[in-house]
């Protein structure tokens, strides 16, 4: 062994989280109101618990089949309809969560040496994970419209290209895209002979138009694995259960990964998965909670900063440059003097830098307040 | 004629959970603005679609005693007394807080409201028994209420979420 170095270099020069050292700074101050969290704050509808509670009951604890129960599988497959795409049980897999949706699609077809167009800023886990696979991140900064155009892709992609990972709505950035637009970023990825990574947890909160998934449009069947999962529209965060949707060579890839990695997500979160699926109405109920939400945000923020209409999600991510402040001296600041967390747009990407993403998944008083206590800040009061 | 719109509906779903919301709140979750808002209530009171607003009061938080009692009731029906009339007869009482006709065993369920298990037994055996068309009567008292008008009576869950989720 080369006892120099324990740990692979991969991992090594992996970046750690530029989180972490926020989460520090707060953890156990109850003073602080946190726009930090990127989870909602709605509990886990009742009757998905108790049927859950109830399989335990009954003994329901073993595995299940590799991808995922069947029932589970039809009525994902059933439920994708609402975003336009028409697909059938056997090419689901059940996951471990999207994260870990994320890690297999992205492992089953980079090769080493292989490039991936990301557009920044993004959800924080893509890059290290292309990194892992020994593929190569292109990074398209999108900014300040934070879409990724086809023009763009044009640009970028080259013979080594293989595929775009795209997030819609986006984490941190709250736009989506409408068909149009999707219809546009369809046509360059097939001249280019691309795969699409659509990363789609956040679909349910979509708030100025209908979600349409990017693996239903003409001549996308085969190119699109679809990622979606039960955290964001059913608060089932800790419970860890998501999906892939993909064509059947790829789907075949990824689940030889998922059964030597993870085998099966876990069977009670499977089963408060299909309860999931009946209560929409409760998914219907949220939504409207933030959009109420998203409103005002976005109002109240054009105010005092700089600052592109969510389109979904739960975040907002304006601008804070005119502060003159970096993204993490902002956010340390406003945290020490204000009380008030938010994350660095610099941990989403370098081009995040000069934002800072905030959370609207907090009660509304609680979201009053934080915004105003902002505004001070931000005009300099205290 | 359509007796309320669209917004209208949702208008009175969001009342019926909680009478006070703002009208600023209102309009926000709506779309709609403020004067409509303020017609359409002023509508729907006089129409009596919006029959009362009232407050769900947990007494126990402040040691006031209150007795409730649910009262199963059997009754016999002639030609000249129906559900109707024998209803109208019960609930005309202060003490009663509601009266249901329902399925079952029994005709109507009545809920009355007293000062005390006294007063509640006293009452029915005065009031109620008496009625001529009463048959039987069944009374429970309520020992303790968890849930009420859709309303949880026990505290929240807590928050449980870290500070920083990526």
């Amino acid at each position: 062994m080369h006892s120099s170095r324990r740990v692979a270099r991969k991992v090594e020069e992996l970046k750690p989280s530029g989180i972490r050292r926020f989460f520090d700074l707060v953890i156990g101050r109850d003073d602080v109101i946190s726009l930090g969290v990127g989870e909602p704050d709605f509990p886990v509808p009742w009757k998905i618990r108790e049927e859950m509670i109830y399989s335990l009951e009954k003994g329901y604890t073993s595995y299940t089949s590799n991808s995922g129960l069947p029932e589970l599988r039809e009525g994902i497959a059933e439920y994708y309809r609402r975003f336009s795409l028409e697909t059938s049980a056997n090419r689901i897999i059940i996951t471990t969560g999207a994260s870990e949706a994320i890690d297999l699609a992205i492992r089953a077809i980079i090769d080493s040496g292989d490039r991936v167009i990301l557009p920044e800023p993004c959800y924080v886990s893509y890059r290290p994970l292309v990194s892992l696979c020994g593929g190569e991140v292109i990074s398209i900064p999108t900014n300040p419209e934070f879409k990724l155009t086809s023009e763009a892709i044009r640009k970028y992609a080259d013979e080594k290209t293989k595929a775009i990972i795209l997030n819609y709505p986006a984490n941190p950035t709250g736009v989506s895209y409408r068909k149009k637009e999707l219809e546009e970023i369809a046509d360059s990825v097939i001249e280019h002979d691309l795969l699409v990574i659509s990363d789609e947890i956040y679909a349910e909160l979509t708030y100025d138009f209908k979600h349409v998934a990017i693996g239903s449009l003409n001549g996308m069947e085969d190119r699109v694995i679809t990622i979606n999962g039960f955290s964001k529209a059913f608060s089932m965060t800790g419970l860890r259960v998501g999906y892939i949707i993909a064509p059947e060579d790829i789907l075949n890839g990824i689940l030889k990964i998922h059964q030597y990695c993870m085998l099966c997500a876990p069977i009670t979160s499977q089963i408060g998965a299909i309860e999931a699926l009946k209560c929409l109405d409760e998914v219907e109920k949220a939504r409207a909670e933030y959009l109420r939400r998203r409103n005002y945000v976005f109002k109240k923020l054009s105010e005092f900063l700089e600052i592109k209409k969510p389109e979904g999600t739960f975040y907002a991510f304006p601008n804070i440059s005119l502060t003159n402040m970096g993204s993490e001296e902002f956010a340390e600041k406003l945290l020490f003097g204000k009380k008030v967390a938010v994350v660095p747009g610099n941990a989403f990407g370098e081009c995040g830098e000069g934002y800072v993403r905030l959370a609207f998944a907090v009660k509304f008083e609680k979201l009053k307040e934080a915004l105003d206590r902002m505004e001070e800040f931000v005009h300099g009061k205290g | 004629m359509r007796i309320v719109e669209e917004f209208e509906f949702e208008l009175l779903k969001i009342l019926e959970d909680n009478a006070r919301v703002e009208y600023e709140e209102l309009s926000e979750r709506l779309g709609t603005d403020i004067e409509t808002i303020k017609k359409s209530i002023k509508k729907l009171e006089e129409n009596g679609v919006i029959l009362k607003y009232k407050t769900i009061v947990n007494w126990d938080k402040i040691q006031e005693d209150y007795v409730y009692a649910i009262i199963n009731l059997k009754v016999s029906l002639s030609r000249e007394k129906g559900y109707d009339d024998i209803a109208k007869r019960i609930a005309k009482f202060p003490e009663v807080h509601a009266v249901r006709l329902v399925s079952g065993e029994a005709d109507f369920q009545v809920v009355i409201k007293g000062r005390s298990l006294k007063d509640v037994a006293f009452f029915v055996a005065e009031k109620i028994s008496t009625i001529p068309e009463v048959r039987d009567t069944i009374t429970h008292f309520v020992l303790r209420t968890y849930k009420e008008e859709g309303v949880t009576l026990f505290a929240d869950e807590e928050d449980r979420r870290l500070a920083f989720v990526p």
